[in-house]
């Protein structure tokens, strides 16, 4: 039909590069467009020139909007054809066009007019042109031939409605629910494709209400669904009415895990996939329910098709980071995706190996991967390098062969990212095992011996520096070091003299051969290098006499800097050169910005292949280290568990305060966050002044006060307390807010200099039991359960009192232990007599903790609960029941 | 437009369809998504999803590619290649069928004659054809007979005698039935429809072979 465009005076020489666009021009084409003003119409000839204005929009050329507005109303023009085609073109470059408000209204009617026409393809088409690009107040007078239309029995005008109404949900929800009627109607739709329309759209007029889309998943399970991609929908919504329903505990079944097990037999391989992937979704999923999914995955590993390939391998890809022994089945299969084509595959499969190996296939597998990561890309191969390393951690006995092999990669070819990769990897593999240090560093000075990149010669020389001196025999590393002296660039020199120094101050013996180098270092072409030397050599006293290195020195060479480089940076800014000189101890230490994990925003997922889930462990690793940054607290021990934040005071009050608990074995510290509101103030000397006179085994050992808080920022001020080394002591405490007040200028943000004490009541804070107990699931709770056995088992009985729901008695229980909830026990279904949850936790001391509710409810809403407790020590089963019985 | 919330709850949606030349030129694109806000992020997107899946060979099947999580389904055929993009939370088999659908479709269209320029020289029937794979980011269709068919009854010429139209509505329905016939028997086999006139034959034969099997269906003369 569309036949080559006659081309106006070109000579067409029949090159390869022809196309009927050849130097296609905006503004001519604009020109051409006149002809939809002819009295009479040329089909073809107009076609061609929407082809034309289409290929301009499609190459990235824009329409100012005056041209736009020029085209559209020409395009209108074009209603008055009856040629299909044309028309057709005229429905594309109207989309295309997105025509504001006002001009829509010219084609509203011509539309409508397709709308009810006899054409069904017109009435399809004319629907979603007018759906896109329509407002509200027109959609109610067109909603009846929507409603009409979602019944149609055309299937292609029934899609048209329903897909537009989907999106005009987006828009004007109020509207399209209205239509639930036709929808319904829709869904039982004998054409394979209405019928998925249909169902998306009624799940998302519903998806609000659980009860009708747990109705709307029971009824079509037991149906017919024609179309694998309807069939697909119903898998995802079944799941997510498994997830917010729970499992039965008697049964030991989940609801609708019969179907979606059945659905692993159906014909299309896309229905099949998305059941397994939906069953190995399945929050708490056991060994058993995973088999049949994993076999189907499996069958998939071998099949000709690189996207079954894919799709399985990264599915198994994430089930080996939960249930590594049930992907182990398949590694078979899975070794001989190694050399897959399709190198996304092969990665995936690697690090799935490398997940679900165990100890003795290591070597095996090290030996294929050799040969494969040399035709991959760095994206991968940093990928593997990671898979690697946590290997090597779980089989630290296998060091030898994993730091050969990152030695070997590190030898090769690679970009910045790759070799960063595997320097972390080694350097994080020398400092948890022991026993891979030597050859660990030793690959790592062979490394700089040949190293391009500055930024990973200075990491190592300064790692170097530190572990080194500490090794058997140190001086085999001065020479790798000062050959960087004289081979690199004036920043790995600098960095080679540091380095030198450490093993000078460390190594008595190595002293004087030290002292010599360095003197060397004394005729660097560079300052810096120069500097250093000269700075080391008066520190270790290269004067000639060999002395003990002094501890002022060392700290000075190996201490970190204990300010923040923040806070550094600031001070040395407002530093006026003067007679004074710069006081380093007068910088504040406070980190000023608020570290906690739930400032971060919830960005991108961490990148496609491998990537670990970030678990919640990263919240308590910030307060780990900013708690371990505060010397007073060093000696405390290991953190055992941090509470989440608690308010203590009212939301938009004029300074905001949450506390967060820090739990040691023999100590509780308060960390209050603080941030001013207001403006015109200025906050100094800020602490918390906490009366524990309802807290009897809790004494105040110490506060650390914060300095300043200015006008919105946030700060930590905390409070120490000493508890009983090891018990659960509990009590309550009211807080007073302390600190004194400066008047701010708004106009200059400057302080006064004298400010007037003030003190602000915040609300009472509980240490309670659960905050001695950390949540820690259990992914078998029968097995963990029967081998903890029944020694220390405590079983007692309590009533509840009248609860509003069986659901909210559970809640409140799990919220009074902290325990953590296992299998998903902790969801109950609605309106079951009696309900079993199962929570497991450790308590403080490492007790691991399993316990065992069983809820009843009767007629008046009367709770009973039997509660069997089992753990390492019969003192805290014993704890557990205490709690209960006291809450 | 097509993010319908998180997966599992959402419906398969589809971010882009891309139809790139062999130097990674756009001969027709389509996005529905807001992932790519200008131009630039689009040329962008194109240009690494073009170099990172050049050097693959995707001639026989589809092939599948990561990218910045997005999952892409491409395929090629002689200098056109064909990509669909979706989420990484999407069902890659969901993506390969649209991928499917639209290639497959393509040829149809282009009676198997699949390249740039003759791509370019039926550009209508290519953007035809996208609109109705996929409306906003929600499949509408993938059966690729059943697309073309409706591209194709579009192109009809209204103005053409009432018998040529009658022809060619039955040349549309025979193709479909018998292309499907084919596909059964033969298996893999690339399933040519010819027109000349109003005669029509059908032909199937495979491309690894030199020697073309040559099915003849049927012979119409004009009424």
């Amino acid at each position: 039909m569309a036949q080559p465009y006659a081309k106006k005076d070109d000579d067409r020489d029949d090159e390869a590069e022809y196309s009927p666009f050849l130097g296609i021009e905006k503004g001519a084409v604009l020109q051409e467009a006149r002809v939809f003003n002819d009295p009479q119409l040329d089909p073809r000839r107009c076609s061609q020139v929407i082809t034309k204005l289409l290929y301009l929009l499609n190459q990235g050329e824009t329409f100012t909007k005056v041209e736009a507005t020029e085209v559209f109303f020409a395009v209108t023009k074009l209603f008055q054809s009856k040629d299909i085609g044309l028309r057709r073109m005229v429905y594309l470059i109207i989309k295309e066009l997105s025509p504001s408000a006002d001009e829509v209204i010219i084609v509203t009617s011509s539309l409508m007019k397709d709308m009810n026409s006899k054409t069904d393809m017109y009435r399809a088409n004319a629907i979603r042109v007018l759906c896109r690009i329509t407002d509200g107040t027109l959609l109610t007078q067109i909603e009846r031939y929507l409603k009409q239309a979602i019944v149609d029995k055309n299937p292609v005008v029934a899609s048209a409605a329903l897909v537009s109404g989907i999106h005009l949900l987006q828009t004007n929800p109020e509207i399209v629910k209205r239509w639930s009627n036709e929808v319904q109607e829709a869904v039982q739709s004998r054409a394979a494709l209405v019928q998925f329309h249909a169902l998306a759209l009624l799940h998302q007029i519903r998806q609000n209400d659980r009860l009708a889309v747990s109705k709307l998943v029971t009824s079509l399970t037991r149906g017919t669904v024609r179309s694998p991609l309807a069939q697909c929908l119903l898998i995802r919504y079944t799941s997510q009415v498994i997830r917010e329903s729970g499992q039965n505990i008697q049964t030991g079944d989940r609801p609708f895990y019969d179907y979606l097990e059945s659905c692993l037999r159906h014909k299309a391989e896309m229905v099949i996939f998305e059941a397994a992937r939906a069953i190995t979704n399945l929050s708490g999923v056991t060994s058993r329910e995973l088999t049949p999914a994993i076999t189907v995955l499996q069958l998939f590993l071998s099949s000709s098709k690189p996207v079954l390939r894919f799709a399985a391998v990264r599915t198994l890809n994430k089930v080996a980071m939960t249930h590594p022994m049930a992907v182990t089945n398949c590694n078979i299969d899975m070794e001989s995706l190694i050399s897959d084509q399709n190198r996304s595959i092969a990665t995936l499969a690697i690090t799935t190996l490398l997940k679900t190996g165990n100890e003795s296939s290591v070597d095996r597998l090290m030996k294929q991967i050799t040969n494969f990561m040399s035709d991959i890309a760095d994206e991968f191969k940093i990928v593997v390098v990671e898979a690697i390393r946590s290997l090597c951690l779980k089989f630290p006995l296998k060091y030898r062969t994993l730091m050969n092999f990152l030695s070997n990669i590190l030898r090769e070819e690679g970009g910045f990212e790759y070799k960063k990769a595997i320097v972390d990897s080694i350097v994080i593999l020398i400092r948890d095992i022991p026993d891979a240090k030597e050859s660990g560093l030793f690959h790592l000075c062979e490394f700089i011996e040949d190293c391009e990149f500055t930024y990973l010669s200075s990491q190592i020389l300064h790692f170097l520096g530190n572990e080194g001196p500490k090794t058997s025999d140190p001086s085999k590393y001065i020479r790798y070091i000062y050959n960087r002296v004289i081979l690199e660039n004036a920043t790995v020199r600098a960095n080679a003299v540091s380095t030198l120094a450490k093993f000078g101050a460390m190594v008595d013996s190595l002293k004087p051969r030290i002292f010599v180098l360095l003197r060397r270092c004394l005729f660097d072409s560079d300052d810096e290098v120069r500097d250093r030397a000269t700075l080391y050599l008066n520190t270790l006293g290269g004067d000639g006499s060999v002395v003990e290195t002094d501890k002022d020195v060392k700290n000075f060479l190996f201490g970190s800097l204990d300010v923040p480089l923040a806070n550094l940076e600031t001070s040395l800014k407002n530093y006026e050169p003067s007679e004074e000189p710069f006081d380093i101890d007068a910088v504040p230490k406070e980190v000023k910005s608020q570290p906690l994990a739930e400032k971060k925003a919830p960005g991108k997922k961490p990148a496609g292949l491998g990537a670990p889930p970030t678990g919640p462990t990263s919240t308590i690793d910030t307060y780990e280290k900013l708690l371990s940054s505060i010397s007073e607290f060093s000696s405390f021990g290991q953190l055992f568990k941090s509470s989440v934040p608690v308010e203590l005071t009212e939301a938009e009050t004029e300074y905001a305060v949450n506390v967060v608990k820090h739990i040691y074995d023999g100590n509780v510290v308060f960390q209050f966050n603080c941030t001013n509101t207001i403006p015109e103030q200025l906050l100094e000397n800020v602490t918390v002044i906490m009366d524990a006179t309802e807290a009897e085994e809790f004494s105040e050992v110490t506060s650390k006060p914060l300095r300043s808080l200015p006008y919105d920022s946030a700060g930590q001020t905390f409070v120490v307390f000493e508890k009983p080394v090891g018990v659960p002591a509990v009590g309550k405490f009211s807080n007073m807010l302390k600190f004194i007040v400066k008047e701010v200028d708004p106009t200059t943000g400057e302080a006064e200099d004298d400010g007037v004490e003030d003190e602000y009541q915040l609300e009472d804070l509980e240490v309670v039991p659960a905050d001695y107990i950390l949540k820690v699931g259990v992914s078998n709770f029968r097995n963990a359960w029967e081998s903890m056995g029944p020694d220390n088992e405590r079983v007692d009985e309590y009533g509840l009192g009248v609860r509003e729901s069986l659901a909210e008695a559970v809640n409140a229980v799990i919220n009074i232990l902290g325990l953590q909830p296992c299998e998903g026990t902790e969801v109950v279904p609605s309106n079951s007599r009696s309900h079993t949850c199962l929570l497991s936790g450790v308590f403080i001391g490492n007790v691991k903790v399993l316990v065992r509710l069983s809820f009843g409810i009767d007629g008046p809403k009367q709770v009973a609960m039997k509660l069997a407790v089992r753990s390492e020590d019969q003192a805290v089963s014993d704890a557990i029941h205490e709690i209960i019985a006291s809450g | 437009m097509a993010n319908f919330g998180t997966y599992q709850e959402s419906c398969p949606s589809i971010k882009n369809i891309l139809l790139l030349d062999s130097e990674g030129k756009r001969v027709a694109i389509k996005y529905y998504s807001d992932d790519w806000p200008t131009l630039n992020a689009k040329l962008a997107f194109e240009k690494s999803v073009f170099t990172k899946t050049q050097k693959t060979n995707a001639r026989t099947e589809a092939e599948i590619a990561m990218l910045d999580n997005n999952i892409i389904v491409y395929k090629f055929v002689q200098d056109l290649h064909f990509f669909v993009t979706g989420g990484d939370d999407e069902n890659e088999l969901i993506l390969s069928t649209v991928l499917q659908g639209f290639f497959d479709a393509v040829a149809l269209l282009l009676r198997s004659n699949v390249d740039k320029r003759e791509a370019l020289e039926n550009l209508d029937l290519i953007l035809l054809c996208l609109d109705e794979i996929v409306d906003g980011g929600m499949v509408l269709e993938t059966d690729a007979h059943v697309i073309a068919g409706k591209v194709a009854s579009h192109s009809m010429d209204a103005g053409a005698p009432l018998s040529e139209q009658t022809i060619s509505q039955a040349l549309a329905t025979a193709r479909e039935h018998l292309t499907r016939s084919l596909l059964k028997a033969a298996g893999g086999f690339h399933v040519f429809a010819f027109h000349y006139g109003y005669r029509l034959f059908f032909a199937a034969s495979r491309p690894t072979h030199t020697q073309q099997v040559i099915v003849c269906a049927g012979l119409w003369n004009s009424v």
